[in-house]
């Protein structure tokens, strides 16, 4: 049998030095305001050199959802689901002083004033950058959303095995 | 201080120039200094952390009283 030698010191340096900058998210939320924080961060990691995934769940889907998209799924009651729940990155609402549909609508007219991204152009960068994107295939199937339904840039349809075994190498895991 | 590309950030918030910074220093030569104008204060923080973590030399900030308020420059040394 042949026996390996390691100096525990130069292997723990050697693998810290090896080990790539990793970020998780987890974006659960479906408010502007939360994707927004979610997109700001992984933007910014990105810029940083670090290897950015975000993966969505629950509401989270609605952000990656296409413009106004509804259901296809094949049972009445997840169609109507689908109806009732709005998507897109442009349809999020603030989780406070949303105040249907005012609060938001002023919110993203300051933004614009401002000159700051909202989430559709914070979404571009995102992609630009090289940020995966996953969608969550359990809660897809539980709230009818389907594959057709959500844009072009999502890299990975998976579970919670997936985002484990990304999230076991980074340094960065957010929930949000 | 000298700069031989000048990045123009002004009206951007977090993390706008942060990210228009990490594309432009693409543009650069080794060694070359990239200007970042800035009115967001928190670029006096935030550019010298981007540069600890890229590896790029944070070489020089900035500060300048304009009408509109303050704005900063930072100059980042391409390194790598």
């Amino acid at each position: 049998m042949l026996a390996t030698h390691v100096e525990p010191a130069t292997t723990l340096a050697q693998l810290e030095a090896t080990k790539p900058e990793k970020v998780t998210i987890v974006l659960l939320s479906g408010d502007l305001d939360r994707a927004m924080a979610a997109f700001i961060i992984a933007t910014g990691a990105a810029a940083m050199g670090m290897q950015v995934t975000i993966f969505f769940t629950f509401w989270g889907l609605n952000a990656i959802r296409k413009k106004g998209a509804t259901s296809s799924a094949k049972d009445w009651l997840r169609r109507m689901f689908g109806a009732l729940n709005k998507g897109g990155a442009e349809a999020l609402p603030l989780s406070r002083f949303h105040f249907g549909g005012l609060g938001t609508k002023v919110m993203q007219m300051v933004m614009k004033q401002n000159r700051m991204p909202g989430v559709p152009e914070l979404m571009e960068t995102a992609l630009d950058l090289g940020v995966r994107f996953i969608a969550c295939t359990t809660t897809m199937g539980l709230m009818g959303i389907t594959k057709d339904t959500l844009i072009d840039g999502v890299d990975q349809f998976a579970g919670v095995t997936t985002y484990l075994a990304e999230a076991k190498q980074g340094s960065v895991n957010l929930f949000i | 201080m000298q700069a031989d590309v000048t990045l123009d950030t002004l009206g951007y918030f977090c993390p706008m120039p942060i990210i228009l910074t990490s594309k432009k220093i693409k543009e650069l030569a080794l060694g070359q200094v990239l200007e970042v104008l800035s009115d967001d204060e928190g670029i006096k923080k935030d550019m010298p952390a981007w540069c600890e973590t890229t590896g790029h030399q944070m070489v020089g900030l900035e500060e300048e009283q304009a009408k509109s308020g303050w704005i900063y420059k930072a100059f980042v040394k391409k390194t790598k």
